[in-house]
């Protein structure tokens, strides 16, 4: 594949005019009274429209008056409906690019399935005969042997066998991953490649329930589900929709009383222009959008409840290594024992690492060449570091080995040298050690004498920029814990250093998991990242579960979103993009309600003015005419929705600030914001209307 | 009169409100958390076979609430309706049907709205065993219910919210009988009457005779405004010199209203062991309260009309002895409390001041509202706002830990949509049945035009907020205005508190969420703020279109 989803995902993040008309055969199939009816507010709207035609269609029957009038109040009623099923088109449609990539990957495949597999005399299923089936008739617990160069037929873990596979379809990712039978890297996903090798997997998802599938389900926000919040908000637009329906249908009569009867198009216009429609058009749009949003950045939310959790989240636990911490300790200085020229000390170390491809190997070298050290891979025989030996180094041609290792194990190896030395070692190893680094000792053997050289100071370096994020979780008033199985000494260092609010060493799964109940006991809501098999329990008791993709396939059922980036610190992402859910909501229902005071004054004064000259008063806004003013309430109150089309799809701007703050930007905005902007947007529909004769 | 005498009295309000904020607040906690029982208590829980260390589900709290209101409400209206065989009767004649079933609502109610003249219709019997009893039992109630509201919200995975009964007893015995005593001896020293005379014929200057009423006042009087009932022993209710005679005391009957509903938001304060989320809701109803009567006074010295600017103040149908700006300050108080009781006539208001009357009741009557029932409105409507202000700030909504989600919102909705749909559709029902808008404009209706239809919408808003005053002028006692008044203030009264106690006893079985640097803070000035605007916002979007129709088409001139 030459164009990966991601590419395309990116590209979806802006809004253009291109969407809206695109989205439009979509918002027109959705105008079908059917599908509108989860939304009450706009099905309202909906009849409200139907009956307002059918009114403009016979007022010349039955002789009325303002023919112009009630036909424009008709249109602009369906344009208002159209708009708010165009809203959720555009949304979907976003997702809709995305699903169609996704959907490549998902053709159907000839899997190899095993036939009787025999886990202990054939684990790689060489000799067991295999049958070829579609992939689409695979059924769970199937083994399946992939080999170079196919495709995965569906999910599940390899039994046998390691491979590099493609992941790109899904990822976005390009370069190949390693997987693993055993441990936590032994998850496939069915749709993604194998390069090289070959390996048996069992299935673990029934044809149709892939994860792919569900991405794809996802994204097109096919299933989504209401999320707590969105319900109780549904409740309060219906009961403030039942209170203006009220308060349309009391008018009628009431204004009988006064000779004032207002004619049926200008209450439907009124309860129209009540009832909040700009919210409950752009409602589903900003559930979409936020899910939308999760999957631009390759996270996979496996319900909007998740998402929306996550906003709550008021403690983060952190894995150390890889999430705090570059997973690899890093060399950051030499320490010579009295009497060592420091760049003897550099110089042994440097040699003895060069051969050495771990990441600690290399920063040795790395410190090395930036303290001015230059040399080549030398002649000679490299020693592996082994479990047992707990040291590595090299045999050099000219007879001289070089050891560097665990400082206990160099000793031992050293035998017998100056008693001074060994003490100097020992004071700069616990130095360390009380530092939260890892010391490794150097020691040379020329000629049947050893010497202690010193020590390399190892240390976990915390990635860049941690500090400030932390921080800013700390202002949302986010708690984080970082996790680690390091000692405590150890673990309190770079807690500090990282800024973590508190830690967990030596932690063990269950020391996790009692962590998460303790917190939840509080009342706090708790998140965390994990992709082992082991973290599964913690990630299903944790309220946001994010496994990596990397990870088992049980860490990925337990969790409840999965990082396709296996990016641990995108969990503040996550965080980010639930608060901003959830602000959107509330703001944009805010703006909606504060709304209703400028319509109130525009049409308010224009429906009894004729008979009580004074409520002239009321008309704040200079309207032309009472029926310019009622159609310019409702043409603003349409072309609203459309204006804020492209803040629901984007989500209001969140910045992690305290929540008084947070509170006060949002009410001036949207709330004073949604007092005065109808204000000025009737005046200036109503210098335009004013302009049609007859209104 | 002159402003600075407002400016005296209302500082002088303040001053004693203030003083009595911390004691009384703190009083009426400590009597509703308390697990002491006085001798008298005791007895009469043996009497009603009440265990009073069983705390009660909220179902079982809010039938206990029912059984006793709807006993309450027929034992008023075979009261009634027995007038004439009852001793101390002054012979008058049992209280007709319609009228029995609308007065023994409206005192159970604790609206206390009066479609007849009191002094002319109720014996003495009536008047003491069963308007003065309920008025110490429907205050009761609502403080009840308050402190059921506040329990849940205190409580921590609770699955009782207290017990009624206990609550009852103790809201009479400790808190408004002690403060009614002490009430009405003031009353009494500064001139109200207290006898059973009964009618007394006297010889006026002119040489005709006159009959003059007599009655026990001062012990009605005092629970009248301390229960925030309104209930008048007389029809002209405080602008009747035996209830009210003089400046001061009329002064300190509004004291007297506002007395319980001011200092409740302490005992919430306390009860929730936080201070300071008591006096944010003191600081909402504060500011709706000084808004409110600041709005009122400019309006009413504005005057409408020629005639009035003539005269130099709007001064007909208001008690002369107080002047307008005194009788402007009982008119807030007691429309924003749930009062009812008048010392001047509200249809005399200007249309612009009747107006705002009218949107002091629109409301909810929660600034500060009635006895209990001004606690427990403002904290629904603070759930709302908690709501909304949550969201804004990307988090699950809560209340002092306690989650809002969709069935808190679901129980605040509907407590909010209950009464104005009552109000209106009692509005609509008048003006939509041609019969009944001919029994309201023949009938009840005394002033022509846009100020008759305010009297009708008065009414129903008065009987839906469970306030009880009327604008006058309508003659309420008619088959259609006693059944659906009636109608009005039970349900306007009862349904909300469904509602409430079913939101109490999901806040009580709730773990609370501790509170973060992430968490909405509900005692800052601009939760206030935002509160004090869902206020304004919700019933300003409810009643606009009414209000438009009413006294604002009366009162905005070309």
């Amino acid at each position: 594949m030459t164009t990966t989803p991601t590419l395309e995902r990116a590209a979806g993040g802006a809004f253009t005019g291109g969407q809206l008309l695109r989205g439009l055969p979509d918002a027109f199939r959705k105008l079908d009274p059917r599908s509108l009816r989860h939304n009450p507010v706009m099905f309202l709207v909906e009849v409200g429209a139907a009956f307002t035609t059918v009114l403009a269609v016979f007022l010349p029957v039955v002789g009325g008056s303002g023919a112009l009038f009630t036909w424009s109040i008709a249109v602009w009623l369906w344009l208002t409906t159209l708009f708010a099923t165009l809203a959720e088109s555009v949304a979907e449609g976003r997702g809709k690019a995305q699903a169609a990539s996704l959907r490549r990957t998902r053709t159907t495949t000839i899997a190899h399935r095993v036939d009787a597999y025999d886990a202990s005399s054939d684990p790689a299923a060489l000799r067991a005969p295999t049958s070829d089936i579609p992939s689409a008739d695979l059924a769970l617990g199937d083994l399946v042997v992939v080999g170079a160069g196919e495709l995965v037929p569906g999910d599940g873990d390899i039994v046998a066998g390691i491979a590099s596979v493609d992941e790109s379809a899904i990822t976005g990712e390009s370069a190949p991953v390693v997987r693993e039978s055993g441990g936590d890297r032994s998850a496939v996903t069915g749709g993604t490649r194998v390069l090289s090798d070959r390996i048996v997997v069992a299935v673990t998802s029934r044809p149709g329930e892939t994860f792919v599938d569900r991405m794809i389900a996802l994204v097109e926000g096919a299933v989504r589900q209401k999320t707590p919040n969105e319900i109780a908000l549904d409740v309060l637009l219906a009961s403030l929709t039942i209170v203006f329906v009220v308060v349309v249908l009391v008018l009628g009569p009431v204004a009988g009383f006064a000779n004032a009867t207002p004619s049926i198009a200008v209450l439907i216009a009124l309860l129209v222009c009540l009832i909040p429609t700009t919210i409950g058009a752009l409602l589903s749009a900003i559930g979409i959008a936020g899910m939308d949003r999760l999957v631009q950045r390759n996270v996979l939310a496996m319900s909007g409840r998740a998402v929306e959790a996550a906003g709550d989240v008021s403690t983060l636990l952190l894995d150390k290594t890889g999430t705090i911490t570059y997973g690899n300790r890093r060399a950051v200085e030499f320490v010579p024992l009295p009497g060592v020229m420091e760049t003897e000390l550099v110089a042994a170390a440097a040699v003895a690492s060069l051969a050495d491809s771990t990441p600690e190997g290399r920063s040795v070298v790395d410190l090395a060449r930036a303290l001015q050290w230059s040399g080549d891979e030398p002649e000679g025989e490299i020693v592996p570091f082994t479990a047992q030996t707990r040291m590595s180094g090299i045999d050099l041609p000219d007879g001289s080995r070089i050891r560097k290792g665990a400082a206990s194990a160099v000793v031992a190896w050293v035998g017998d040298v100056p008693e001074a030395a060994r003490t100097a070692l020992a004071t700069e190893v616990e130095l360390i050690s009380a530092t939260g680094g890892t010391p490794l000792a150097v020691a040379v053997e020329t000629d049947g004498a050893f010497r202690l050289l010193g020590t390399v100071h190892l240390k976990d370096v915390v990635k860049t920029g941690l500090k400030e994020r932390f921080a800013a979780l700390r202002a949302m008033g986010i708690r984080t814990v970082m996790v680690t199985g390091d000692n405590a000494t150890t673990a309190r260092v770079i807690a500090a250093e990282a800024g973590v609010d508190d830690v967990l060493a030596e932690a063990t799964p269950e020391d996790k998991l009692a962590l998460i109940r303790r917190e939840q006991e509080g009342g706090r809501l708790v998140a965390m990242t994990g992709d082992g098999t082991n973290d599964a329990p913690a990630l299903a008791q944790a309220d946001v579960g994010v496994a990596m993709n990397t990870g088992t396939s049980a860490a990925k059922e337990a969790g409840n979103m999965v990082d396709l980036d296996s990016d641990p610190t995108k969990l503040i992402d996550v965080v980010t993009i639930g608060k901003q859910l959830l602000i959107t909501r509330g703001a944009l229902t805010t703006f909606s309600i504060a709304n209703d005071v400028a319509k109130y004054f525009a049409i308010i004064p224009a429906m009894f003015v004729g008979v009580f000259p004074g409520l002239e008063a009321l008309n704040v806004m200079r309207l032309h005419s009472p029926d310019s003013a009622i159609l310019s309430a409702v043409i603003f109150n349409a072309l609203v929705i459309v204006a804020l089309i492209p803040l629901a799809l984007r989500g209001v701007r969140f910045r992690a600030t305290g929540a008084a703050r947070l509170l006060r930007t949002n009410l001036l905005v949207y709330g004073l914001g949604g007092v005065i902007a109808p204000f000025v947007g009737i005046k200036l529909i109503d210098l335009v209307v004013g302009l049609i004769p007859g209104l | 009169m002159a402003a600075w005498l407002l400016v005296a009295e209302v500082a002088t309000l303040l001053v004693l409100l203030g003083v009595c904020y911390r004691p009384l607040g703190d009083h009426m906690a400590r009597t509703f958390t308390s697990d002491r029982d006085l001798a008298v208590e005791r007895f009469v829980y043996r009497f009603l076979g009440v265990d009073p260390r069983a705390e009660q589900s909220w179902r079982n709290y809010l039938r206990s609430v029912l059984v006793f209101s709807v006993v309450g409400v027929l034992l008023l209206y075979v009261l009634q309706r027995t007038q004439a065989l009852l001793p101390y009767s002054l012979g008058l004649p049992p209280v007709p049907a319609g009228l029995s079933f609308n007065t023994a609502i409206s005192f159970v109610t604790n609206t206390d709205w009066q479609s007849y003249s009191p002094e002319t219709t109720m014996g003495y019997t009536v008047q003491l065993a069963a308007l003065a009893v309920q008025n110490f039992a429907s205050a009761a109630v609502g403080l009840a219910v308050a402190v059921a509201l506040v329990r849940g919200l205190a409580a921590r995975r609770a699955s009782t919210i207290g017990n009624f009964w206990v609550d009852l007893v103790r809201g009479v015995l400790r808190i408004l009988l002690p403060l009614s005593v002490v009430a009405a001896v003031v009353l009494l020293a500064g001139g109200v009457i207290q006898n059973f005379s009964g009618f007394q014929t006297v010889h006026t200057l002119t040489g005709g005779t006159a009959v003059i009423p007599g009655g026990p006042v001062a012990s009605q009087e005092a629970i009248k405004e301390l229960g925030t009932n309104g209930g008048g022993f007389f029809n002209a209710n405080s602008a009747h010199p035996f209830e009210n005679p003089s400046g001061w005391t009329n002064l300190f009957e509004v004291f007297l209203l506002l007395l319980i509903p001011f200092s409740l938001p302490r005992t919430f304060g306390t009860m929730v062991g936080d201070r300071r989320q008591g006096a944010a809701v003191l600081a909402a109803m504060a500011t709706l309260y000084l808004a409110s009567l600041t709005a009122m006074a400019l309006l009413e010295t504005a005057g409408g009309g020629a005639a009035t600017q003539a005269a130099g103040a709007a001064t007909e149908g208001k008690e002369t002895r107080f002047g307008v700006l005194s009788s402007v300050l009982f008119a807030t108080s007691t429309t924003l409390t749930s009062t009812g009781a008048v010392d001047a006539s509200h249809d005399s208001l200007t249309p612009l001041g009747g107006f705002v009357a009218l949107v002091n009741m629109m409301l909810g009557e929660l600034a500060p509202g009635g006895v209990g029932s001004g606690l427990y409105g403002l904290l629904v409507i603070a759930v709302i706002a908690v709501f909304l202000a949550g969201l804004m700030i990307g988090r699950t909504p809560s209340y002092l830990g306690k989650q809002v989600g969709g069935r808190e919102i679901k129980l605040a909705s509907l407590y909010i949509l209950t009464t104005p749909v009552l109000v209106l559709t009692g509005l609509g029902l008048s003006f939509g049945i041609a019969a009944l808008t001919r029994s309201l404009t023949g009938t009840s209706i005394l002033n022509p035009g846009q100020h008759g239809f305010s009297e009708v919408l008065y009414a129903f808003v008065s009987a839906g907020n469970n306030n009880g005053s009327a604008f006058g002028g309508l003659t309420a006692n008619t088959p259609w205005l006693n059944a659906s008044l009636g109608a009005v203030m039970f349900l306007g009264r009862f349904v909300p508190i469904v509602f409430v106690l079913a939101l109490a006893g999901g806040f009580a079985a709730q773990a609370p969420r501790p509170a973060t640097e992430g968490t909405l803070p509900t005692h800052t000035p601009l939760f206030v703020v935002v509160v004090v605007g869902a206020v304004v916002l919700v019933s300003a979007l409810t009643y606009f279109p009414v209000l438009a129709l009413g006294p604002l088409a009366e009162g905005l001139h070309a």
